[in-house]
């Protein structure tokens, strides 16, 4: 399309062409008037101020220098666990201190130097240097576009069809040799996503809720109202201690299995299928935030919000941990609990819905 | 007999003139061997122009060798495993305690290996200052028009260099494995999750089945240590011979050309200058180490997928990402049993769409003005109203968005509502883009008419004469020629007009929507609001010649 448009709206660039140092004609008072003269500084003029500079430069290196030996000393010297204080920085590692200080300093002081070396004595005289087109002129293109044809005809390529196409469909498809060999990163997805390490709690083989702090099964006696509580997994068929720090897959199970247990007066409930799964007003949500998957550690008391400190998603647990503000799509699974003949919380089916934040495959 | 013998020992004497000297000498072996003579003869006394914002892409090149210096050295000490340890150290709050093996050894670099903080400090001060030398650099290409023609490609390679370093940077900060480093990457796994039909397979491909797994920590080390920096590394080469082939751009003024560059040649100035100034930058990140901490990972904890502090932020480049991600409604689409979650994804597509938009800014106008010259003179950015315009709206959304992704902050720091910095940020990140955009075209253009009207009255001298006749007038001078040429010498477009819409047979034409568009965007930059039309010397002429009054 743009060759139905003209180029003559093209501006005229204003001096090119012209050369450097013409006086301008009298006619156009805006016409280059060339490199102005070069004007001295004090230090080409004067021998004193010169020799000053170079003083100044040589002082510039020798603390470089000292500044080095300072480093090595230092590092030789000072205790790697000594905290110094430092006003205004407060209390901070002497020897982190004291080689960062001493390496900025050898640094700084070659880079100043030389700078004002340059600066001052080196010659502050601007050159011009010209440019060249960057394009070819049309008798080095014409020449090369006719060796490449001279090559092209040789090679057949575009004559032979058959080795052309039959070519072009091998480099296409080789490269999904290494797609493919990257399915052995990991093991397919599967139906993992959907279910937690509380999928072996039955009504016969219930799992115990484990305090996380005290690693004791808790009772709905020991939550009281308007607190927050985590809870992990107890022992099971598969895991007869129960979830441990030092399981081989720890991380992996804790990052689903994430229990935030509350406790509200059952009269304070709005949402009637949400209290029919706790248990006198305990209630087990899962602490995984359903937007991308931080861990949801702050609670208000009086308003019974959840809130994800990471990126503000908002719930509110007394109404089936509904999203009220913030960026999370959907409400907070919750966990059916119960107690046993002891009276201690258990669970006795996985959480209602999948846990964390949404993939495709999620079904709810 | 003899003449063979002679043959076969002497050799034929050498045309080339003794070396008066060893370094010649040296210099000569050098030669006829690697061709130094011809390298050498067009770039020793290359010349470069002068401008303090020139300085900003060095920057980025010596942030990025004292990245590589400090990185090296940090990997002889870091071990990039998630084999888990319990830790029993010099850092006593710690001791006892679960952790990997990566978590491990970036306290064991912290606290027992003397430098080992220092080094570490320096390698992500480095990184947060190569990161936003980057983007004041790149933000200097573009509102001075150095992007242009031939340097569309160079804009290119300096692009990628922002996004791998982007996402480099995010590796780094991801591989200590201490609390916040391992709540970046969960969100980055419901990042990946909400990808619509391959994002559970993604997630489980790339932490080896589910999150998180035991592979991430050597995954992303490779991935930080040798991929990206590798592939940085021939971006950055490339970036650098596109600088030198094409000569630096320069800013208008006498003497100075579309045709010269004129400056102080490299040998010597410029090496003492540019290397001087590598000294400076270590000098500084050295001393911010030894006095500002940045990423204490000992006060964080070693990762466990259930905990998390509070005020959990990425390095202020990902802030832009997550204030996306913040602000976001949370909107979910469930349909024939599948999700699709339009709250994570929606930003997490804007993210590179925002970026790609100023990777093709210079192909978008050089379309509208049609322009296939050479560029060399650089436009100061009153002059170009509509891409400074831009520019700001560009920076301002780019706030709004990390002050999004710091509302948490901004809500104790201020205090202020979270929740109404959010829905600040919701209609901000529509409206203060286009507020910045009117007022700085605004200001461009006052900017331009006070140019204007300089160049036609002169300057104020701040002299104040009385006239016989009793009026007061202030005296203005005329500006020299040198400064006349330097305000004037820009270049202004006519807006492109449509065909004619009938051709010289007198047939209608069909004019393509491409076309259409093209000419309004064109009327928008060029038209009569996008510049002011610069003063001629007929109009000086009159002014000055005193036949006219002013």
């Amino acid at each position: 399309m743009s060759q139905d448009m003209s180029d003559d709206k093209l501006p005229q660039a204003h001096g090119a062409g012209e050369g450097h140092g013409e006086v301008a004609a009298a006619d156009n008072p805006f016409a280059d008037p060339g490199l102005p003269p070069h004007e001295p500084r004090r230090t080409d003029i004067d021998e004193r101020a010169a020799k000053r500079a170079e003083r100044q430069v040589s002082l510039l290196f020798i603390v470089s220098m000292l500044a080095t030996v300072g480093f090595i000393a230092s590092y030789v010297a000072i205790d790697p666990a000594k905290i110094v204080y430092i006003f205004p920085l407060g209390h901070i590692s002497a020897l982190n201190f004291a080689l960062g200080m001493t390496l900025g300093v050898a640094l700084f002081c070659i880079g100043a130097g030389a700078v004002h070396w340059a600066r001052t004595l080196m010659s502050d005289v601007e050159l011009p240097a010209e440019r060249h087109p960057i394009e070819a002129d049309d008798e080095v293109r014409a020449d090369v576009i006719q060796q490449f044809k001279t090559g092209a005809g040789e090679s057949g390529f575009g004559r032979r069809k058959m080795i052309r196409n039959t070519l072009i469909g091998s480099m296409a498809l080789v490269p999904l040799s290494g797609v493919v060999l990257l399915r052995d990163l990991g093991p397919l997805p599967g139906t993992s996503l959907d279910t937690t390490a509380w999928k072996e709690a039955t009504p016969t083989t219930p799992i115990r809720l484990i305090n996380v702090n005290t690693n004791l099964p808790m009772k709905a006696e020991d939550i009281a109202v308007g607190s927050l509580t985590f809870a992990k997994p107890g022992p099971s068929a598969l895991r007869p201690d129960g979830l441990q720090e030092s399981d081989e897959d720890f991380q992996q199970v804790i990052a689903k299995s994430a229990l935030m247990l509350i406790r509200i007066q059952p009269s304070d409930i709005k949402d009637a299928k949400s209290a029919a799964l706790g248990f006198e007003g305990v209630l087990a949500y899962s602490k995984i935030c359903t937007h991308v998957g931080c861990p949801i550690s702050l609670y208000e008391q009086q308003t019974h919000h959840a809130l994800c400190p990471c990126h503000q998603s908002t719930f509110d647990l007394s109404d089936g941990a509904r999203v009220i503000f913030g960026p999370a799509g959907h409400p907070l699974p919750q966990l059916k609990i119960t107690t046993d003949a002891s009276g201690y919380l258990i669970a006795t089916q996985d959480f209602d819905l999948p846990v964390g934040p949404s993939f495709w495959e999620r079904n709810a | 007999m003899s003449s063979s013998a002679s043959a076969k020992t002497a050799a034929p004497a050498s045309t080339r003139a003794k070396p008066a000297n060893k370094a010649e000498a040296a210099a000569d072996y050098l030669d006829g061997r690697l061709g130094i003579y011809s390298l050498a003869k067009s770039n020793l006394r290359k010349i470069f122009p002068d401008h303090w914002s020139f300085m900003l892409g060095e920057i980025c090149l010596y942030t990025f060798i004292i990245i590589i210096l400090t990185g090296v050295y940090l990997t002889l000490f870091f071990k990039p495993s998630m084999g888990e340890v319990v830790y029993n150290g010099s850092y006593a709050p710690l001791n006892g305690i679960r952790m990997s093996e990566a978590y491990a050894s970036t306290l064991n670099i912290s606290f027992e290996v003397r430098g080992g903080l220092l080094i570490r400090q320096i390698h992500h001060w480095a990184a947060i200052v190569f990161v936003a030398a980057m983007f004041v650099h790149m933000m200097r290409v573009f509102f001075t028009g150095a992007f242009r023609k031939p340097r569309e490609i160079n804009w290119i390679f300096g692009f990628l260099l922002l996004f791998l370093g982007f996402f480099d940077g995010f590796l780094g900060y991801s591989l200590p494995d201490d609390l916040l480093s391992g709540t970046g990457i969960r969100f980055m796994e419901g990042a990946i999750l909400a990808v619509p039909l391959v994002g559970t397979y993604i997630s489980f491909f790339l932490f080896g089945g589910e999150f998180p797994g035991t592979d991430i920590v050597p995954r992303f080390f490779t991935i930080h240590v040798l991929l990206i920096p590798g592939v940085m590394l021939g971006l950055l080469v490339a970036h650098l011979i596109l600088v030198f082939y094409h000569k630096h751009t320069q800013w208008a003024g006498p003497g100075r050309t579309e045709k010269n560059v004129v400056g102080m040649p490299l040998m010597p100035v410029y090496m003492a200058k540019a290397g001087g100034f590598f000294f400076l930058v270590f000098g500084i990140i050295a001393a911010m180490s030894a006095i500002a901490s940045v990423n204490p990972v000992w006060a964080y904890g070693p990762y466990r997928p259930d905990q998390v502090s509070t005020d959990a932020q990425p390095d202020w480049y990902m802030g832009f990402a997550e204030g996306l991600i913040r602000v976001m409604p949370g909107w979910e689409i469930r349909a024939w049993g599948h999700t699709l979650n339009l709250g994570v994804f929606i930003p997490l597509m804007l993210f590179p769409l925002v970026l790609v938009l100023i990777a093709v800014y210079p192909f978008i106008e050089s379309w509208i003005t049609g322009d296939k010259r050479e560029h060399h003179i650089l436009d100061r950015p009153r002059n170009a109203p509509v891409r400074t315009a831009l520019g700001a709206a560009w920076i301002s959304l780019y706030l709004v968005l990390l002050s999004g992704g710091g509302n948490d902050l901004i809500a104790t720091h201020f205090h202020l509502s979270l929740n109404d910095i959010t829905y600040f940020v919701r209609a901000g990140s529509f409206i203060v883009p286009v507020i910045t955009y009117f007022v700085t075209k605004r200001w461009c253009l006052g900017l331009q008419r006070r140019d204007k009207e300089k160049v036609l009255h002169g300057r104020e001298t701040g002299v104040i004469k009385r006239l016989p006749h009793g009026e007061f007038i202030e005296v203005h001078a005329q500006l020299p020629q040198d400064k006349l040429h330097t305000l004037t010498s820009h270049e202004q477009y006519e807006p492109v007009e449509l065909p004619a819409e009938v051709d010289e047979n007198g047939v209608a034409r069909k004019v393509g929507l491409l076309t259409k568009t093209r000419a309004k965007l064109s009327e928008g930059y060029f038209g009569e609001h996008g510049q002011i039309t610069k003063p001629t010397a007929e109009e000086h002429h009159e002014i000055t010649s005193g036949h006219g009054h002013h």
